[in-house]
């Protein structure tokens, strides 16, 4: 097999939350030399889990993805446990230092001199705080590429702003955009949506850096604003504005042109613990006449199907409730991977909502190794998802699992800094060096 | 002289249409690599035939979707069912770096254009393929829609109401994250080529691209894994105080306030006493019901007194996580934006001057711009054949029979 794409490349990350840790994830996927760099002076909140030392009531009441650390329970190790976390942490490093005492800034500085690009997407006066910015880079690294992920840039009114993903959503016009067309939009579920294009543009970001570098020998600055990165999602309805000075609003469910929706269908209760109720989906979106035609066919031809009224395009977003009513009778009665199954045979697009279990089951998923099995010592061996794409050489498959809180200040202090084992015992006693965060941390 | 784009010395043949696969192209297109874009003559990208138009007007030249998606790169027509157009198109591949495509698995190898026979003569291509499900399993042929690819791959699940259907995302949004992964996987792929590493085949299944999200999927997925428990569906501030959407007097003001940072959004009111009685601040308080609904009352009566602007920019002074639910007005014309340069205003010679969404993130070196506007269709056969050696009587016959 071939070296992998980064192989060589070292990044150093601060980064926090999801935006940040994934774009390094994708650099890591690639085979960079991601060194998490993680201060043992402060707990950011909602990167490491909730909190560093949690209750175990705290995790009951937080959302699944928040609050679902290993049976809803701290362990002693609470910081290597948190799924928002380790979802990202795959084949990455971690060192600790202590940024509060002048040292941790020396060896940070010993780090950058070592290293090929660093990424961080902290509140802007978190970075000011510690002096850090390009310049400071330049000078220890010539051809450091850098890159921040401030939530609105490092200029601006909005500059030292403070949002996680869910608040680029409503600022970038995304939420406004979705949610279900008769309800307030209070009543939307918060998604994050920005942090996934952050993650992923950043990382493109880094490898156009790293080509640029390549052939000139210049490394560079990089400024992703996360709302600003996130605005060309909003394409259409941008173009609707300065085009036709037209505001979109949700459509739900529903698409300009085809008929579309989500049906419910049969449920599964009674099926022992592998039931999951009534709670099950399917989404149809039939787009012309000739699908609608098919997909009359594969529902045994319902007498109102060949209704004049609906033959056409128009006519049917015209009379969309009524045709969505009598799907529902239809699907109501099926299982929602057997809608699938037949729609699909007829060349109609459907497919089932998956939940988490149907996800781990899917026959399709498997077949294509979507779920890598990895260990780490406080949580076990589990399946996590792997890089959402894959390649015929050199897979990003999943090396190594989710990343301990100072797994590798070893290797990273004596072998990358190249530390005496007594420098290493000095600065473990001052504070810099460990596996756990300090017991007075929240 | 202009700094170089960070990709300008990267060719692309690009065989896709719609959004995830020229989403894709138009990164690499902006930041600097040659695109050529392979059309359907007459026709084009479906992407043209879609809205939004100036007066809702169709025509292929002002689709708002296309001309947003396809900046920077050239036009060529070719009918790839001709055995003429699939000659050219091999011949545009051998001088190609890479090669994006987003048609149904095997059509590209239908049209003798698959990695295998391309690679042949080009052993350091990469191929980059979008597809709905990926070029391999059981659903590979499968057809699909925007809210198919969120509902079997994203976490369309627990977006919405527990009582009611679950609801999907924004149209599209999937589709261009969908391409930003692609254009990931490309300039890693061609990071190695370009190291006299191999080429090799990258293969996007949009439905993985929101199974591996960051967009609570793989945090659900591994939590699934840890406890044996589904996420459902909750709207936003569920638990704790002040947390969720609330009503301005022009609109919505989003908040999460609560836990650690229940003190800045106190603040925000201007600490009153009521507000700083140890009760708000126990343990339990966070998910005390009648302390959520009195505190919120506080809060709703201060939103309401205020626009959605005026209000984010006082909890922004109190460092309150808060934002502004804008439409697209409210964007188009905000003063950050405007002044970061966010946008991009550019001619065309068909849809005319235009307000653009600009580039996602600033390089200092080798900086985003639009070097040319979106495409004509066939706007650079001319050109892009004449570089392959077709002389002008070759373009005329090959117009006459229908190949470009």
């Amino acid at each position: 097999m071939s070296k992998l794409p980064l192989e060589g490349i070292r990044v150093l990350e601060m980064t926090v939350v999801w935006a940040g840790p994934y774009c390094t994830s994708f650099l890591a996927d690639l085979g960079a030399e991601v060194i998490r760099v993680e201060s043992l002076a402060s707990f950011a909140p909602i990167t490491r889990g909730v909190r560093a030392h949690p209750t175990e009531a705290m995790l009951q009441s937080q959302p699944l993805f928040m609050g679902g650390y290993p049976n809803r329970q701290p362990g002693e190790r609470p910081w290597n446990r948190c799924p928002v976390f380790n979802v990202h942490a795959r084949n990455k490093l971690s060192m600790t230092l202590d940024l509060s005492q002048p040292a941790g800034m020396e060896i940070f500085k010993d780090l950058v001199k070592v290293s090929d690009v660093f990424v961080e997407n902290n509140v802007v006066d978190r970075m000011d705080q510690l002096g850090i910015d390009y310049a400071m880079l330049k000078e220890l690294k010539e051809d450091i590429v850098m890159l921040r992920m401030p939530a609105y840039g490092t200029s601006g009114p909005y500059r030292e702003f403070r949002a996680l993903g869910v608040h680029i959503e409503g600022v970038i016009g995304h939420t406004l955009l979705r949610g279900y067309t008769d309800m307030d939009p209070s009543c939307n579920t918060p998604v994050y949506m920005a942090d996934a294009v952050g993650g992923s543009h950043g990382a493109f970001a880094v490898l156009a850096a790293l080509h640029h570098r390549r052939r000139t020998g210049k490394g560079q600055y990089i400024e992703l604003g996360q709302a600003e990165n996130a605005t060309p999602m909003m394409g259409q309805f941008f173009m609707d504005y300065t085009m036709n000075g037209r505001i979109a609003a949700t459509m739900g469910n529903r698409h300009p042109t085809a008929l579309q929706g989500c049906y419910r269908c049969k449920g599964d209760e009674g099926k022992g613990d592998e039931g999951k109720g009534d709670d099950r989906w399917v989404c149809i979106t039939i787009e012309n006449d000739e699908e609608w035609r098919s997909f009359s066919e594969a529902m045994g031809r319902p007498d109102w199907s060949g209704d004049p009224r609906f033959a056409h395009g128009l006519g049917r977003l015209e009379h969309h409730d009524e045709i969505d009513a009598r799907i529902s009778r239809w699907t109501e009665q099926m299982d929602n991977f057997e809608v699938m199954r037949v729609l699909q045979a007829a060349g109609v697009a459907a497919g089932p909502v998956m939940d988490q279990r149907d996800a781990y089951n899917d026959p399709h998923l498997r077949e294509r190794g979507m779920f890598q099995e990895a260990s780490q010592e406080d949580t076990g061996v589990h399946l996590y998802p792997r890089a959402p794409y894959t390649m015929s050489e050199t897979p990003p498959d999943i090396r190594r699992g989710p990343v301990r809180l100072g797994e590798d200040n070893e290797y990273v202090y004596k072998n990358v800094l190249g530390y005496s084992d007594a420098r290493y015992a000095e600065l473990e006693a001052e504070g810099h060096i460990s596996m756990d965060y300090p017991d007075h941390l929240e | 002289m202009m700094a170089e784009g960070a990709l300008s010395h990267v060719r692309v043949l690009d065989f896709t249409t719609q959004v995830a696969g020229p989403y894709c192209t138009k990164l690499l297109a902006d930041y600097g690599a040659d695109v050529i874009k392979v059309e359907r003559p007459e026709t084009g990208d479906t992407a043209r035939g879609m809205g939004p138009f100036p007066e809702d007007i169709p025509h292929l030249e002002k689709s708002g979707l296309f001309l947003h998606l396809n900046t920077n790169k050239r036009s060529v027509t070719l009918d790839l069912k001709s055995k003429a157009g699939q000659k050219i198109a091999r011949e545009l591949a051998s001088n190609a770096d890479l090669v994006v495509e987003s048609f149904r698995p095997g059509v590209m190898d239908r049209f003798g254009l698959g990695f295998g026979s391309l690679q042949a003569s080009n052993p350091r291509l990469v191929m980059t393929s979008i597809s709905n499900f990926g070029r391999t399993g059981p659903y590979r042929d499968y057809k699909s829609s925007d809210i198919m690819v969120y509902s079997m791959g994203g976490e369309m699940h627990s977006t919405g109401l527990e009582d009611r259907e679950p609801v999907k995302l924004g149209a599209n949004v999937v589709l261009y994250q969908a391409g930003s992964v692609a254009a990931v996987g490309s300039a890693g792929a061609l990071f190695l080529s370009q190291d006299d590493g191999p080429g090799q085949h990258v293969d996007v299944s949009i439905m993985e691209t929101q199974t591996g999200s960051v967009d609570r999927r793989m945090s659900a997925l591994v939590a699934y894994q840890y406890t044996g428990e589904l996420s459902i569906r909750v709207p936003f501030g569920a638990s704790g105080y002040p947390i969720g959407i609330y009503p301005c007097a022009d609109g919505y003001l989003e908040v999460t306030g609560g836990l650690n940072y229940l003190p800045r959004a106190v603040r925000t009111l201007g600490d009153p006493p009521e507000l700083l009685e140890p009760r708000w601040y126990t343990p339990e308080s966070q998910t005390d019901p009648e302390l959520k609904d009195e505190f919120e009352a506080h809060f709703l009566s201060w939103t309401l007194e205020r626009t959605k602007a005026e209000a984010w920019r006082a909890a922004q002074e109190s460092g309150l996580l808060s934002a502004p639910l804008n439409n697209m007005e409210d964007l188009a014309n905000d003063q950050h934006f405007i002044g970061r340069g966010a946008f991009a205003q550019f001619d065309h010679p068909v849809a005319g001057s235009l307000k653009y969404l600009g580039r996602p993130f600033v390089m200092s070196e080798s900086p985003w711009e639009v070097r040319r506007p979106t495409p004509l269709l066939g706007q650079h056969n001319g050109e892009v054949l004449g570089e392959l050696g077709y002389a002008a009587e070759d373009l005329v016959r090959l117009r006459a029979q229908g190949i470009i």
